[in-house]
């Protein structure tokens, strides 16, 4: 087909993987560049983790990698406090890593092992912590765009200044309950943040084989929603657009599109040989805009630490995901008696 | 020192061909470096180094076919390693990248196997509460006893809110939520625009936050909008989060046939959602039953579909003045003792069962009618004590008989009391039609009182 070769070298992908920015660049100071440096490594290393675990056969089914992506969620957490709730899709290890979940207690539901988060009966794509007001983790391509409005809703409903973020891709954005979505939250001016990751692919269709308006920050036009195209590659970028949208939300103005452009380095799912792509389009995103060796090189080149400094924060990084590993490695499954548990709750 | 293994790279992946080395021996590896390629049945895919330091020895050659998943097929030598200790790690078989887990996992099989873990006996349900001698009877509509069940478990809690189409200003499309906009105000009675997948969504997004929406759909027609939200977010939610978060939510609204409607509006759901672990269904036959259960379904910790009836909603019976009439979930009610045979229904179809045992008594045939009142949980003991006493069984319902509630009825009757039957179960339903709209088809496509009579007379062989 002759869509489909014409879109095998996606250049446009890659030179807007760092778009013009239309919001501006927040100035790190040191603890912040480091904590970044370190929350992204994390979720990366967790992530390659995952992947070889699941090489190993000790994680099964779907298992959606977030390499590449990690800026959006450290840099959209630093913008937020305490209470504010999180709800993403089912590529959600980095979202539950950056809303501070235990990597062992994700790592274990990957496994499907009892000290998961849901037990062993979630798995990748489900996974939620009441503690940490992480609503999931849901497997159903943009369900979670009217439950995070909803979750908005609950806000507003009880009056206090939270706000909610969904988190979805350029593939759930062509959804029609996006768009009922938006309208309720425009209508009722709910404290919503939409997140929309464009990483360039839904699965294997590039953003311009399915998308009519590919600037996604535009979507909510038709509902007088603001939205910005955000440099999603650079944590700065995305913590400055987080905090203008969240002053947005919380002023009790209405909801709030931030589109991050981003790029996943790894196949949509384990199985994915993302032959839609070069190994050339990847390698210059990689090289070019890498969320973390950004950083990296800000701190190494302002003298913010050394490096040997880095390393040993590598090397602590590494003992947290080996940690991790171990754990879900080592757990025990679910205690079959678990089968008939938590389908309902007890009536009081 | 790792060793890198054959990676299995889809659910269902067992073995593959090493198609390709693209590092080799002495080569720089850092993580995620493609290091090889391999095919599988399916593709060609990548493999990706996750540890850095030199790629040691290649154990696979390129070339290999069907290398099983989990075979070393090279290893990493990091950092400060010596190529000569490679040998000895591999004789040790690099302990923390071994996956002991299949194993492990095997053993938990077994075990499973062995205890397989019983499923949960039938719940026991509280009887309905007594009403006290003296207490005041009111006649009132289906309408209004919902109507004053909204408005009291509103009063009582104020995470309890209504919202769907038309439910505020227009007081509600059928009228069933008549003047609670005057009551509670706009915060809490909610007008929708017409998006039932969207607010439906929105609604279980709410109660995951821990408010408790009562949300109204038109018709349960338009549910199926709203379906993937019901099911796979309501339903299914507290499973997937180990307990952790639940979602206590009402979907209300008018179920199945109204009259003239046609096709797309006239559908019953009854199954479609009994089918669901995870929700509960109601489907109230009258005001009384309407009112307790509505109020019990919105304290209800999780998901409950109500399931009304247009027709329904005008029909008047006594409900017990008391400040608080909560009825149980999950318990039928035998509403008229007999000893020949069982008339099983609930909703609209306890119309057609009542008027059928009337004309049955006049023919010296004693059914005992039963109001299942819940579809789910599914009151098994009332249904099967009562076959146990007449041996025969008749079910009504206005759905198709293909998977329908009737088909699992007959089903427990069968594995439950076998030895009591008399006469297989019979079936009376909806006919295995679309809606019509003329009125004479129409009337053919529904069960009538004379359907359940024949049915109720084969079964007595009369």
């Amino acid at each position: 087909m002759a869509t489909a070769s014409k879109n095998k070298t996606n250049d446009a992908a890659v030179s807007s993987a760092a778009p013009a920015s239309s919001g501006s660049i927040a100035t790190f100071n040191k603890d912040q560049e480091v904590s970044a440096y370190r929350d992204m490594l994390l979720i990366r290393r967790f992530e390659e983790k995952a992947g070889q675990m699941y090489g190993m056969g000790l994680i099964g089914g779907f298992c959606h990698l977030y390499i590449g992506q990690e800026a959006v969620v450290v840099g959209m957490q630093m913008a937020l406090k305490e209470g504010d709730q999180i709800i993403t899709g089912y590529r959600d290890h980095g979202h539950m890593i950056a809303c501070g979940m235990d990597p062992k207690g994700v790592m274990a539901e990957l496994t499907g092992r009892r000290g998961g988060y849901s037990h062993g009966k979630g798995g990748s794509m489900h996974m939620f912590s009441v503690e940490k007001h992480f609503y999931g983790g849901h497997g159903i391509v943009a369900a979670q765009v009217p439950l995070g409005t909803g979750l908005a809703f609950a806000n507003r409903y009880r009056g206090n200044d939270n706000v909610s973020v969904t988190y979805f891709g350029d593939g759930a954005a062509n959804q029609g309950q996006v768009y009922e979505s938006f309208n309720m939250a425009e209508l009722w001016k709910l404290p919503a943040i939409y997140v929309i990751e464009n990483n360039r692919y839904a699965m294997g269709t590039a953003v311009n084989r399915a998308s009519a308006q590919t600037d996604f920050s535009k979507r909510g036009v038709s509902f007088n929603i603001p939205g910005d195209q955000v440099d999603g590659m650079d944590v700065r970028a995305v913590k400055a657009a987080g905090e203008k949208a969240v002053a947005w939300c919380r002023a009790g103005k209405g909801p709030y599109i931030l589109e991050m452009m981003t790029y996943r380095y790894r196949g949509h799912s384990m199985s994915d040989p993302a032959k839609y792509r070069t190994r050339e389009e990847v390698e210059k995103v990689r090289t070019g805009h890498d969320p973390i060796e950004q950083v990296r090189a800000r701190i190494l080149s302002s003298k913010m630490l050394t490096e040997d400094e880095i390393k040993k924060i590598d090397a602590e990084i590494r003992d947290r995901v080996n940690e991790a590993s171990e754990f879900a490695t080592n757990d025990p499954e679910p205690d079959p008696s678990e089968l008939y548990t938590d389908v309902y709750r007890e009536t009081v | 020192m790792p060793d890198v293994l054959m990676p299995a790279l889809s659910p269902t992946m067992e073995k593959g061909n090493l198609a390709k080395w693209l590092k080799k021996e002495g080569d720089t590896v850092k993580s995620g470096d493609v290091i090889a390629e391999i095919e599988t049945d399916k593709a060609t895919m990548e493999v990706e180094a996750v540890d850095e330091g030199t790629l040691g020895k290649i154990l696979v050659p390129e070339g290999t076919a069907d290398v099983a998943v989990n075979t070393p097929i090279a290893t990493i030598i990091a950092e400060g390693e010596s190529a000569s200790a490679a040998p000895k790690a591999e004789a040790k078989s690099a302990a923390p990248a071994t996956p002991t887990a299949p194993a492990e996992a095997k053993v938990a099989d077994t075990k499973s196997a062995e205890a397989k873990p019983a499923a949960p006996a039938q719940p026991v349900v509280a009887a309905d509460p007594d009403v006290p001698e003296g207490t005041a009877m009111v006649t009132m509509t289906m309408r209004e006893a919902l109507r004053d069940a909204m408005a009291e478990e509103m009063r009582r809690d104020d995470t309890v809110f209504v919202m769907g189409e038309e439910v505020a200003e227009y007081q509600g499309a059928y009228k069933v939520t008549q003047g609670l906009l005057q009551e509670f105000g706009a915060r809490r009675v909610i007008d929708t625009p017409i998006t039932e997948h969207g607010f439906a969504g929105l609604g279980v997004g709410a109660a995951l936050a821990g408010l408790k929406p009562v949300v109204e759909f038109m018709t349960f027609n338009f549910a199926m909008q709203a379906i993937d939200q019901i099911i796979n977010s309501a339903a299914k939610t507290l499973y997937m989060s180990g307990g952790q978060m639940g979602c206590s939510i009402v979907f209300r609204g008018p179920n199945g046939a109204a009259a003239r409607v046609a096709a797309q509006h006239s559908q019953d759901y009854s199954a479609w959602y009994s089918h669901i672990p995870g929700l509960k269904v109601v489907a109230p036959s009258n005001a009384a039953d309407a009112k307790g259960l509505l109020k019990a379904a919105i304290r209800d910790p999780n998901p409950v579909i109500f399931l009304e009836n247009e027709i329904l909603y005008g029909q008047s019976a006594p409900v017990p003045q008391l400040a608080d009439y909560v009825l149980p979930i999950g318990k039928a009610r035998i509403v008229r003792p007999g000893k020949d045979v069982t008339i099983v229904s609930w909703t609209i179809g306890m119309n057609y069962a009542l008027k059928a045992a009337e004309e049955l008594a006049k023919d010296g045939i004693d059914a005992e009618v039963i109001d299942l009142r819940t579809l789910r949980p599914l009151d098994t003991p009332t249904i099967i004590e009562s076959v146990k006493k007449t041996g025969r069984a008749v079910t009504v319902e206005e759905g198709w008989q293909q998977s329908g509630v009737g088909a699992e009825i007959a089903a427990r009757i069968m594995e439950q009391a076998f030895d009591y039957l008399d006469a297989p179960v019979a079936r009376v339903s909806g006919k295995d039609v679309p809606m019509p709209y003329a009125a004479n088809l129409e009337k053919l496509a529904l069960p009538s009182v004379a359907d359940v009579v024949n049915a109720a007379k084969a079964v007595c062989y009369r």
